[in-house]
């Protein structure tokens, strides 16, 4: 169990300071002291392997010089000269401690060998004493370091460890409440926010693996850096989880493109927003909801990385309602819209549909409205529900426009089981939808049945398509009873000529 | 956990001292709220500013807390917020 210097030890340790007392700490860049020669143990009280060698300690004191820091209490060998109570644990967190007891051995100022637990003959071998521990059993684990204690890391990493966070820090002290000095500073959308500490932002960051100051592109309207920070903090304030920060950095990415239009969407005075949709294996690791009410309130990682995204547009690119976001009624997805796909065997998945491979996660965002429910419990062919989903999904912007917003058509498992057991893919249902859709353009041209909306007039002795090329997609999801499917209707000015959905693979 | 401290989520364009509402360039067209906090004399202070900006032309209107003891009810807060443009108060006898 012994390990050399430097594998076990902590990355940090070549920069390591000793000190005796946080006094003496120089600040400063030539912090770099060398360890006092000879042993260091690290206990706690709590800990029985800890309390089982504590016996011994005065023998390798006599030994040569030794040094026991105690996390946990100023009781513990307290008798030994040596003895020092690691208060603030920053003494631990400088040697990388995970375990206790540990037992480092230090030759002129450098760490050369380490074990620990109770290991008798490594024990002996480390301190040089070779009967060191004669009535004691041969090994006996040890407990895990305070510094590793939950919500302890982060803590000590930021109060002795060389996290750089860049954003501005903002002295709330004076206010009543945390919550309510979110609210002042018009950084919610409403609801309650999380209060972005550094703790919490910085346990946000270990989410990903990208590095905080990473920029991943301007958020509009502002034109900003967004950096993966300040993705991290509203992802705080959402109330997300760190293990969703790859999912939201991937919706982040998204939006970023030039192809998403965010600009445009934010500023538009129609209803759209961007929603969210996640496809792969990381919807079940981080337990989206693709089923019962999936479109709804009441599963964390749905409504949390769906608002992390609107505030992240508010806070970062500065799009708030009555200011840039002009939209005349808004949307209730405008809080937070994202679920997963209910993802089945029989239908190719929507990221997999747009090019992404088997078995890889991916979001696709889309500029999405509300939700329209198709209520349709009698037809039992396929051919039958694709003709009531083509009437409904005529009503996407206006029964008289076309080509002009995208439309997302929500399956049921009910009714794509009807299709499924029919032996229809996706593919299909999707060409059988465009034949069905195509419309007389005498019957939408404005002024057509007396009424003035409608696509212009030469368009008259055409047949007009209701979507433009890869203006529909299809996802399945909800519960398993219901027959029951939606739309959910795209901005009006989809496409080139404003936004296209983009899915964007989740990566780290 | 202290809360004391928090990461700025915005684009950091504006200070991060919360600035006061800017003051109107002219009171004119304004409704003017005198909000009588209940202490001794303030009806006083008040009835001199009525006066005064009645006589500029401004209309006024007076509002009075129950007690100077505690923060105003929340209708009369709302109150005074969806009748008048500027308030002014007597903080002190």
């Amino acid at each position: 169990m012994i390990t050399p210097a430097g594998l076990a030890a902590h990355p940090r340790l070549p920069m390591l300071s000793f000190y005796r007392d946080k006094h003496e700490q120089p600040k400063g860049p030539d912090m770099t002291l060398s360890l006092p020669d000879g042993l260091i143990v690290v206990a706690k009280a709590d800990c029985p392997t800890c309390r089982l060698i504590e016996p011994l300690l005065a023998e390798l004191d006599q030994s040569g010089s030794l040094t026991v820091l105690v996390q946990d209490s100023e009781e513990y060998a307290a008798a030994l000269p040596g003895t020092r109570y690691d208060r603030t644990l920053e003494q631990s967190f400088r040697l990388g401690i995970e375990f206790v007891p540990t037992l480092i051995r230090v030759e002129q100022g450098v760490e050369v060998e380490r074990t620990y637990g109770w290991h008798k003959e490594d024990w002996r071998v480390l301190s040089g004493i070779g009967d060191l521990g004669e009535d004691l059993p041969v090994m006996r684990p040890g407990c895990g370091s305070k510094t590793l204690d939950p919500g302890i890391a982060e803590e000590l990493e930021l109060a002795f460890g060389d996290v750089q966070l860049q954003s501005r820090e903002i002295d709330i002290s004076s206010a009543d409440d945390a919550i309510e000095a979110c609210y002042e500073r018009g950084w919610s959308d409403g609801l309650p926010v999380v209060p972005p500490t550094p703790v919490r932002v910085l346990r946000m960051l270990k989410g990903t693996e990208r590095a905080g100051d990473q920029v991943l592109g301007l958020m509009p309207p502002d034109l900003v850096p967004c950096t993966v920070e300040k993705v991290a903090i509203n992802a705080v304030m959402a109330g997300c989880k760190p293990e969703y920060m790859p999912v939201l950095l991937a919706a982040v990415e998204a939006a970023l493109t030039d192809e998403f239009g965010l600009h445009g969407l934010t500023c538009t005075t129609m209803f759209g927003s961007p929603m969210i949709v996640v496809n792969g294996p990381i919807t079940r690791a981080i337990g989206m909801n693709s089923g019962v009410n999936a479109l709804g309130q009441g599963n964390r990682a749905n409504a949390t990385i769906g608002r992390a995204l609107q505030l992240i547009v508010r806070n970062v690119g500065g799009g708030r309602p009555g200011e840039i976001d002009r939209s005349a009624m808004g949307n209730p997805g405008k809080y937070s819209f994202c679920f997963a796909e209910a993802e089945d065997s029989d239908w190719l998945p929507l990221a997999q549909e747009r090019g992404v491979p088997a078995g890889r996660s991916a979001v696709t965002l889309f500029p999405g409205e509300g939700v329209q429910g198709i209520v349709d419990q009698k037809s039992r062919d396929p051919e039958s529900l694709a003709r009531s989903f083509a009437l409904s999904l005529r009503t996407v912007d206006h029964a008289k426009l076309a080509m002009a917003g995208d439309a997302v058509l929500a399956v049921s498992p009910e009714h794509a089981r009807v299709f499924i057991d029919a032996g229809w893919s996706k593919q299909r249902l999707r060409e059988e939808l465009e034949q069905l859709l195509l419309a007389p353009g005498a019957d939408l041209v404005a002024g057509a049945g007396g009424i003035t909306e409608g696509i212009p007039d030469r368009f008259k002795d055409k047949q007009v398509p209701k979507f433009r090329p890869g203006g529909l997609l299809i996802v399945r999801v909800g519960g398993t009873a219901g027959l029951f499917s939606a739309i959910i209707a795209g901005w009006a000015a989809s496409g080139p000529v404003g936004s296209s959905p983009v899915t964007c693979e989740v990566t780290s | 956990m202290n809360e004391s401290i928090l990461l700025d989520p915005t684009a950091e364009r504006a200070p991060a001292e919360r600035a006061r509402l800017a003051r109107p360039d002219s009171l004119n067209g304004k409704v003017v709220g005198l909000l009588d906090i209940s202490k001794p004399r303030g009806n006083v202070f008040l009835d001199r500013i009525e006066e005064q900006l009645s006589g500029m032309g401004i209309e006024v209107k007076r509002y009075a807390k129950p007690t100077f003891t505690r923060i105003a009810p929340t209708e009369l807060k709302q109150q005074i917020a969806a009748e008048v443009d500027l308030l002014v108060e007597g903080l002190a006898d």
